[in-house]
């Protein structure tokens, strides 16, 4: 690891797989907030509030990571992405507002049953609309569009994103969040008959995955030409979609044997070598076709200082997270949280 | 309708975006401390009174911190949407205290989330260990976001070669000269307005309803820390007018309303500047006030804008307004916590009681958040033109992105929908009188159980 843009990328990937994991799952619980449906629809809805309300905001901060920086280590990159992709990333602003405040209001007008059903519908709408748009960026991003010279976008405000490709990563995205979410759901529910309808959930979901990853694929062909021949490679990118396979696999038939604790770490592998899969076909390129890693790098001491200074964070932030999600996540959410 | 330059309209967007990330991140700064104040007394004395203003004051907290962290997001998005040319350049200089700040979030979010869903979970050690982690991350992410700002009026740690930053050393950039002074003013300013407006919502309740100890002890938590703040930021406002002085003596002459270049400067109070006559009309002035605070020297020659090209001045009267407007609140407030302060230290304490103070306090409660904003019009309008002082012009730095006048009405109209909410919220869960059921609960214990 003598590069440090190589060192400093890997860093934003893992921060970016974290965000997948943990705020790609409370997106996806906002979905099936807002699809709770049959008898249970309310049990449906406090679990998952109660699951997502520890936890959101410190899931939210690995976004915050990343965009900080990808700015600190690569301003150029940064500056393009918001230059030329201004409306997505206003779409996604407001979804992250729009989102985390109504979760909140929500939480706080226990009195008044009417009021707190409407903003569980922005909730749940914002939980939908975000996560396509973060899908949408990412797709954007590999598509080869975004050129900008001098501050000016060289394809103007629209085609960079708006196309069949962009929008097909838009959905995948949310298919998988929307698995992810009700995979976890199954671990955190102690009723049976609520573990049941999110197992049912995640089977269907989990198919949906697969489906939107095929066509994402196929889509790919003239929307991502780069990434597209990148993932046919026979090289090591083979190996690691033969373990997204693996884990896709795993996570399906330990959801119909119901052991939902396997499950729930296969979907969480699985989800993390389909981004890894990406990066991959990705490399070199941070902007495809446009700005490789090393081009839009800042020098290589700004890049060690930030290497250094993520190093110095996680001393605290490990510890942290680990106790977070031990009074939370293991074993005991059972117990009321009030 | 008129038609608004893109520019005007970015420039808009942000004062608009960051007025209310300010009013929602203070709060969210100086509610954990009085928060942990409160959980202290009642680990002490086991008043339930004190309970329920801990619990109260952590809701208040987890609403304000929620619409913080989210109107933040909105920030650091929109300096790259509004800004890329900016970003672009000096994104390497300023991402250290980002990420540095990123990190104190993250550790804030993490122990807020134990302290609010905790109770039940960790030690009252640990509970209350929590909540100090809160106090002390918010604090900390305040103090790296401002040297950011620090940084933009007086950047250092890197050399201007053919347009672009080399050598960039980013410990020389987080030690800028105006950051420190700059971070220490922000979180006085904090914990001042939050401190005194809490105290004056309580106060207004207090008048309305029988004397009880809910309000009486929140009023004492949060004017011990308000009015403490108060006081303080006399000696860092000096500190920081004088690093003004020397780095940016334009913004100073803004400030002052100083035309003409002098040695033995008056300080002017009030007046109105006006930039055609050169002549700030209608002010008190103080002989010698200005050199005697900026260089601790009477005979000391102060710059004035006659030293700055026309094209490069600020909007004087906008800076020097606003200075004046925080300057005299700084220093009622200041007063107020130093008499009460000698009151309590006297044992007087029965003036707490009295209706004539209560009503004071009401008075006071929206002024330091007034100061607030008007210093950050102080510190951003006298930056002006520059968005990195002499170095990048703002208007070089505005995206090629049209349209920009919709975004602002969206954003302007979204943040305004959030306050009304967010004050709602509070007037209903957090400074509401609690009925004598809810600490009578809380008292036998049905309100919480540590583990």
């Amino acid at each position: 690891m003598h590069n440090p843009a190589v060192l400093l990328t890997l860093i934003l990937m893992v921060s970016l797989t974290f965000y997948a994991l943990f705020g790609g799952a409370d997106y996806g619980g906002g979905v099936w907030d807002l699809l709770a449906r049959g008898p249970r629809q309310q049990q449906q809805r406090e679990l998952i509030a109660n699951a997502i309300a520890p936890v959101w905001e410190a899931n939210h901060v690995w976004l915050i990571l990343v965009i900080v920086l990808l700015f600190a280590g690569f301003p150029p990159a940064f500056a393009a992405v918001s230059t030329a992709l201004h409306i997505p990333l206003t779409a996604i602003i407001i979804g992250i507002v729009m989102r985390g405040s109504s979760f909140v209001f929500r939480a706080y007008h226990t009195a008044d049953y009417r009021t707190q059903k409407r903003w569980g519908m922005i909730f749940a709408v914002a939980s939908t609309i975000t996560p396509i748009c973060l899908g949408v960026i990412v797709g954007a991003i590999s598509s080869g569009n975004i050129v900008v010279k001098q501050g000016i976008s060289e394809n103007g405000f629209l085609t960079p994103w708006l196309g069949l490709f962009p929008l097909m990563v838009g959905v995948f995205s949310l298919s998988l969040f929307v698995f992810l979410a009700a995979v976890y759901l199954t671990v955190e529910s102690t009723d049976v008959q609520l573990q049941e309808d999110f197992r049912r959930r995640a089977l269907v979901s989990g198919l949906l995955v697969a489906l939107m990853a095929l066509a994402t694929f196929v889509s790919a062909r003239t929307g991502a030409p780069d990434i597209y021949s990148g993932l046919l490679k026979p090289s090591i990118v083979w190996i690691v979609q033969g373990a997204t396979a693996v884990f896709a696999c795993t996570a399906f038939l330990c959801l119909l044997a119901r052991k939902y604790k396997i499950a729930r770490v296969a979907a969480m592998l699985q989800i993390t070598f389909i981004l890894w899969g990406w990066g991959m076909s990705q490399a070199p390129y941070l902007l495809q076709g446009d700005m490789t890693v090393n081009d839009a790098a800042a020098s290589p001491a700004v890049l060690w200082t930030l290497i250094a200074a993520v190093g110095s964070g996680l001393v605290l932030l490990v510890p942290s997270l680990l106790y977070l999600l031990r009074l939370f996540k293991m074993g005991n959410e059972h117990l009321p949280l009030h | 309708m008129i038609p608004m330059s893109d520019i005007f309209a970015a420039r808009t967007q942000m004062a608009i975006s960051l007025a209310f990330h300010i009013i929602f991140a203070v709060i969210g700064v100086a509610l954990p401390p009085m928060m942990v104040l409160a959980e202290a007394m009642w680990l002490r004395t086991k008043d339930p009174v004190y309970l329920c203003l801990a619990k109260r004051w952590a809701k208040g907290t987890a609403i304000l911190f929620a619409i913080g962290a989210v109107s933040g997001t909105v920030l650091s998005f929109e300096m790259g949407l509004l800004w890329p040319r900016f970003m672009g350049l000096a994104g390497a200089a300023i991402g250290m205290p980002f990420s540095l700040e990123g990190f104190a979030f993250f550790t804030e979010a993490i122990f807020l989330g134990i302290y609010l869903y905790g109770w039940r979970r960790a030690s009252p050690a640990a509970h209350l260990f929590s909540g100090i982690v809160v106090a002390v991350s918010g604090l900390a992410s305040a103090f790296f976001v401002c040297l950011v700002n620090g940084w933009m009026n007086t950047p250092t740690g890197f050399r201007l070669l053919n347009g672009q930053f080399v050598d960039i050393n980013v410990w020389k950039a987080l030690r800028n000269p105006a950051g420190t002074p700059e971070a220490i003013h922000m979180i006085l300013a904090s914990y001042c307005a939050a401190g005194f407006a809490t105290a004056g919502i309580h106060a207004l309740l207090a008048l309305r309803s029988k004397p009880n100890q809910f309000h009486r002890r929140a009023i004492a938590i949060a004017l011990a820390l308000g009015g403490s703040a108060a006081v303080f930021q006399a000696v860092s406002g000096d500190a920081l007018a004088r690093v003004t002085a020397v780095n940016q003596p334009t913004k100073l002459a803004a400030m002052e309303g100083d035309f003409e270049t002098r040695g033995g400067a008056p300080l002017r109070i009030g007046g109105i500047p006006d930039v055609q006559t050169r002549q700030t009309k209608g002010a008190i002035e103080i002989p010698y006030g200005l050199s005697i605070l900026a260089f601790h020297s009477p005979k000391a020659v102060v710059a004035g804008l006659d030293q700055t090209p026309r094209s490069d001045w600020p909007n004087v009267l906008v800076v020097h307004v606003a200075f004046q407007i925080m300057v005299a609140i700084g220093s009622l407030l200041a007063l107020i916590g130093l008499v009460s302060g000698w009151l309590v230290w006297k044992r007087r304490t029965a003036f707490t009681q009295s209706r004539v103070f209560l009503k004071v306090l009401v008075l006071c409660s929206p002024l330091g958040f007034i100061a607030l904003e008007a210093g950050w019009v102080v510190t951003e309008a006298g930056r002006q033109p520059w968005i990195i002082y002499h170095i990048m012009k703002t208007s070089d730095a505005v995206t090629t992105m049209p349209g920009l006048p919709v975004t602002l009405i969206l954003f302007t109209c979204l943040y305004l929908i959030l306050s009304a909410v967010v004050i709602w919220l509070m007037s209903r869960h957090v400074i509401a009188t609690p009925k004598d059921e809810e600490i009578q609960a809380l008292a036998v214990g049905k309100g919480i159980v540590h583990a």
